[in-house]
């Protein structure tokens, strides 16, 4: 299943610290909420703000620091035998298969327990993506300046963008613009976040887009259709290929 | 075995590179000599693929090295400042190594063994001392008889004892046909090493010739009393 490369950085990061702390983290938080809460529903509610809050720092964050610290690592695999681009493809699934199995042993095993089947498959297959989003994007962040500050710092802004910034440009077009319909171009808007895309999925899973107001009977109308959810996987899924096939340029491209 | 043609690189607006063109043949030990930032090391990582030139083509057996990689199975690569994994130990590093290269043919642990590395292979990388990580480089780069070793300044950092093994090393190399580049600021100590010189200044080479010839042009007895010369008259042909 996995190459040599893979296979060693598996093995390095699950049995780093941050990781096991991140799922420790996931597995605390998923349990107490749906211990606490006896409406499942209102359980996956709380669960899903905590883990689009805390995946994607975390995904983006650790695979910027991981790549930079594994510069020397990367420098002695270019001088071996071996193609730039296994090397880049190998750290990629390195790190997004131990993040996403921290994720699916932290948060998705409560989440299979408690929740009924069909909308925990969406909640866990839209937490692995947003994992693989964001190591894409911690992999374009660790590309793009050789300076490790520089390269973390871009990826703390980017988080900080998609996760609160973003929804606060939404709000502000949505008063400026509250005269017009505008409610179609909010889809549109929402394909500009990843978050907001996977949040979408799940609120729509719950029957709770009603608390949207208008604009959700648009989203229902729109992404409720079978049309309409392939669409937005297929965004989804285009955030994470772009991002990691730049960087993969990139990366085959520069000088060590 | 390496033919350089007209190779260019720039970082930015700096030249690093100028039209470098050079030929070298198996059972050449070259000594590749130069100061400080005139382009060695540059030269060195772009016959690795490290680096990748602004123009100009590198062939390595006749065959274009840019988009391969084939070709690094038989080469040895030494770096002037080995960097590895912090949380590895040594016995991890040689084992991935290995794993990575799959080679079957005979491995050549001799150099393991005589710097005494077998006993401190459960010692973590970023334990070890400058010039203890450097005998790792040394034995990886010897590790799977390649047919052409680089080796960027190799005895920088070593002790004396260290330092004659590896020599005693190289020149065994040398005599069994491999080509071999070294770079080095000691020029007496690459006396009894090398074959050939080639001198690089302000990223152009100045030469590429046998010691010998080098010697007798200026009329000196030794490499470091010969390089002096040339800098000093700078023209020798």
């Amino acid at each position: 299943m996995f190459n040599k490369i893979q296979r060693f950085i598996v093995a390095d990061i699950l049995k780093n610290r941050i990781v096991l702390a991140y799922t420790l983290l996931l597995a605390v938080l998923s349990w107490s909420v749906f211990s606490l809460e006896d409406d499942s529903h209102k359980g996956i509610l709380t669960l899903l703000n905590i883990v689009l809050l805390t995946t994607p720092l975390v995904s983006i964050i650790f695979t910027t620091i991981y790549l930079y610290n594994s510069a020397e690592f990367i420098e002695l695999l270019l001088s071996q035998p071996i193609r730039r681009r296994k090397i880049w493809n190998g750290l990629f699934f390195g790190l997004f298969f131990s993040l996403a199995l921290a994720f699916f042993i932290g948060a998705g095993i409560p989440i299979v327990l408690f929740v009924p089947v069909q909308t925990a498959l969406i909640l866990v297959v839209m937490g692995i993506l947003i994992t693989a989003v964001f190591v894409a994007l911690g992999f374009l962040c660790a590309i793009l300046s050789r300076d490790k500050a520089r390269g973390i710092g871009v990826a703390i802004l980017l988080w900080l963008f998609f996760s609160l910034l973003f929804d606060g440009l939404v709000l502000f077009l949505l008063f400026q613009f509250s005269d017009y319909p505008i409610e179609k171009a909010m889809v549109g808007v929402s394909a500009l976040n990843p978050i907001d895309l996977a949040r979408i999925f799940i609120i729509l899973q719950l029957d709770v887009s009603a608390m949207l107001g208008y604009t959700g009977a648009i989203f229902k109308d729109f992404f409720g259709t079978v049309a309409g959810t392939g669409i937005g996987f297929a965004l989804l899924c285009m955030w994470i290929i772009v991002p990691y096939l730049a960087s993969l340029r990139m990366f085959v491209r520069k000088d060590l | 075995m390496i033919e350089i043609c007209h190779l260019s690189k720039k970082f930015g607006k700096l030249e690093v590179l100028n039209d470098v063109s050079l030929n070298c043949a198996p059972g050449q030990c070259i000594a590749l000599i130069g100061p400080n930032g005139c382009g060695k090391t540059t030269l060195i990582k772009s016959i690795l693929g490290m680096v990748i030139p602004t123009a100009g083509t590198i062939f390595f057996k006749d065959k274009n090295i840019s988009r391969d990689f084939h070709y690094r199975h038989m080469i040895g690569y030494m770096p002037q400042k080995g960097r590895y994994p912090d949380n590895m130990t040594i016995g991890q590093v040689i084992e991935m190594i290995k794993d990575i290269r799959g080679n079957e043919e005979k491995l050549d642990e001799q150099l393991i063994e005589d710097f005494g590395l077998n006993e401190i292979l459960d010692k973590r990388m970023r334990t070890l001392s400058g010039g203890t990580t450097q005998k790792v480089s040394a034995s990886l780069a010897f590790l799977f008889n390649p047919e052409v070793l680089i080796l960027d300044e190799p005895t920088a950092g070593l002790d004396p004892l260290a330092a004659e093994i590896l020599k005693e090393k190289i020149i065994a190399e040398n005599k069994k046909g491999r080509l071999i580049f070294i770079t080095s600021h000691l020029l007496s100590e690459l006396d009894d090493l090398v074959t050939h010189v080639v001198l690089m200044q302000e990223g152009e080479i100045k030469f590429h010739m046998p010691t010998s010839s080098l010697k007798d042009q200026t009329k000196t007895t030794s490499l470091a009393k010969a390089i002096t010369y040339v800098l000093k008259n700078d023209h020798v042909q």
